[in-house]
């Protein structure tokens, strides 16, 4: 009996240290940024409990609602684009069978973890070429084509699911294809689709090689992600500005987890389970 | 089948009875309708992959234009730095039994379902979800010399093991490996959460009746039910620190792979290679040679996923 107890502590205890480490940076980020300067070298680890928002000021009198409205703007763009091609892929893999379906989509799973950094060697100099370096078009381009290949692949196993008598029923009563996926196909995968939604949203939000080659020689033109790390050499010796910088770019996606997990969850999980 | 459509229309009878609709005017594909919906995906794929991956062999076997064969390659595997950022990939490997074992091990504790345990599953699975520049900059400023974690340290009169964690060539790309893990332990522990909570409880229930104790319930019945997840995990997380570190170590050590070259990757020397030194045919020749070591991965990944894929749809 008593070592049922000491087995319960224990297990208690790893959780809480897990929890413990995981959260305790967060923790210096959020504090560090409502407070002043001097008061984040007197105690660092304190809560901040004369709230200052001096960091928040500085992060937001320099460069950082500009880089935030264009992530937003990359973000949104890059993201719809991928999810209506990729729901009119997905249909099309999934309605009909055809010579070679299963190669193409095999071919398009593996795709999912090319590492970008291979492509932007010529991509670079595609873009130098038709000078669009610098621009959002090539950059967005680019983002929807390394989420293609997870989104098709998801939502395709999402359609299989879809009874094929509904669809049939629709099909004899004269639907067109179109008709059928806009009308039974689309309604029906909501859930996919919104989960589908935040992974990408996610990701793009999140990321930083593209972003920093593309965009990173104007200042006018960067993204959140690239603006935090020039951030940080522009204020090296003020802590609290730059963690202000990050928890105000950390604030969309930690907002998204919070009201989204089960999308989150069930996002994340489907690439290794199957598609929802 | 479209087939039964027609003949549905044509039936005797329904003539009679109700005057024929005339058909929708309609573009008739055919067999090539398929295409129609997947040509947008794949134009895209096909330029951002296509079109990359086979410029990407062009530009490694040429210098300024001419055709110079191995030469590219000759260069980059002589380099020393190069060598070295395909050695730290390696030690970063390390990463993966440790993200594997501890993934386990939090899995299984809040499968139990101790009190809270929705709490921590939020509170572990976070990391998981922050932008890693974000993760970057903060463990930048907890790791410094006179950071967090030595100010701590010190003040718990551990001054000794006060190191230079990012300075010192020693010690920099361990403390890197220690970031990765935080950033991609909660993916391991809800990916084995999820397929823990997706197994029919009885399989659990029987062993408990049996009397099996916490270790050797897990061991001998919990991870067993988690192969395909696991191998899954192991996989996603070698294709990680192979080619997905970039983000952690151009942040952390300011784009520059330091000190020295002590946390320099192979994706880094690809980006200074390129945009930094202007030698894009040697970047392509590098990129070449990490892209033949992803597909290794692939490979792998590939059978995996097939097989989990398999497994999960009943």
């Amino acid at each position: 009996m008593n070592s049922r107890v000491a087995g319960r502590l224990t297990k208690h205890a790893v959780l809480l240290a897990a929890s413990a480490v995981a959260l305790f940076p967060i923790y210096v980020m959020v504090s560090a940024a409502f407070k002043t300067p001097t008061g984040f070298l007197d105690s660092p680890f304190s809560p901040p409990f004369h709230a200052s928002l001096h960091g928040f000021r500085t992060a937001l009198n320099d460069q950082f609602p500009r880089w935030f409205a264009n992530s937003v703007m990359l973000t949104s763009a890059s993201v719809a684009a991928t999810l209506a091609i990729a729901s009119l892929a997905a249909w099309g893999f999934s309605r009909w069978s055809f010579r070679g379906r299963d190669a193409l989509l095999s071919l398009l799973v593996s795709l999912m973890v090319v590492p970008p950094v291979v492509l932007l060697v010529p991509l670079y100099v595609f873009g130098a070429d038709i000078q669009w370096t610098g621009t959002f078009r090539l950059v967005i381009l680019i983002y929807v084509g390394l989420m293609l290949p997870f989104s098709v692949f998801m939502l395709t196993s999402f359609f299989r699911t879809i009874p094929r008598s509904l669809i049939e029923a629709a099909t004899i009563d004269g639907a067109s294809s179109w008709a059928v996926f806009r009308r039974i196909v689309l309604p029906l995968s909501a859930a996919p689709l919104v989960t589908l939604g935040v992974v990408n949203l996610l990701w793009v939000w999140n990321e930083l090689l593209i972003a920093l080659v593309f965009l990173n020689s104007d200042d006018s033109k960067k993204t959140l992600m690239v603006g935090i790390t020039t951030f940080q050499s522009r204020y090296n010796l003020d802590v609290p500005a730059i963690m202000s910088g990050l928890t105000l770019a950390t604030l969309p996606v930690v907002t998204l987890y919070v009201f989204g997990q089960r999308f989150f969850v069930r996002g994340l999980v489907s690439g290794a389970l199957k598609g929802e | 089948m479209d087939a039964g459509h027609g003949g549905v229309l044509s039936a005797p009878g329904s003539v009679v009875v109700a005057p024929i609709r005339r058909p929708r005017r309609r573009v008739r594909l055919g067999r090539w309708e398929p295409l129609v919906w997947i040509a947008p995906a794949l134009l895209v794929v096909l330029f951002v992959f296509g079109y990359s991956i086979v410029e990407l062999v062009r530009q490694s076997l040429e210098h300024k234009g001419k055709w110079v064969g191995l030469e590219n390659f000759r260069l980059t595997v002589t380099d020393p730095t190069f060598q070295h950022a395909l050695e730290h990939n390696a030690r970063l490997l390390i990463a993966v039994p440790v993200l594997v074992l501890s993934a386990l091990l939090l899995a299984v504790l809040l499968f139990e379902g101790l009190r809270g345990w929705r709490f921590h599953r939020a509170m572990v699975f976070l990391p998981y979800v922050l932008p890693i520049p974000v993760v970057a900059v903060i463990f930048g400023q907890l790791l410094q010399l006179n950071g967090l974690l030595n100010q701590a340290l010190r003040g718990l009169d551990l001054g000794a093991i006060a190191f230079d964690w990012l300075g010192d060539p020693g010690w920099a790309l361990w403390a890197m490996t220690g970031v990765v893990v935080w950033k991609e332990l909660g993916f391991g522990v809800i990916l084995f959460l999820a397929r823990l909570l997706s197994l029919p409880a009885e399989t659990f229930e029987a062993a408990r009746i049996d009397g099996a104790r916490f270790w050797r319930l897990h061991r001998w019945v919990t991870v067993p039910q988690l192969g395909s997840v696991i191998a899954f995990y192991v996989v996603v997380e070698a294709i990680t620190m192979v080619s997905w570190v970039f983000n952690y170590v151009y942040v952390i050590s300011n784009g520059t792979g330091g000190p020295g070259d002590a946390t320099q990757v192979t994706e880094l020397y690809i980006y200074q290679t390129d945009f930094q030194y202007s030698a894009p045919d040697l970047a392509a020749a590098a990129a070449v040679i990490l892209f033949a070591a992803t597909l290794v991965l692939i490979g792998f990944f590939f059978r995996i996923q097939r097989r989990t894929v398999g497994a999960t749809v009943e």
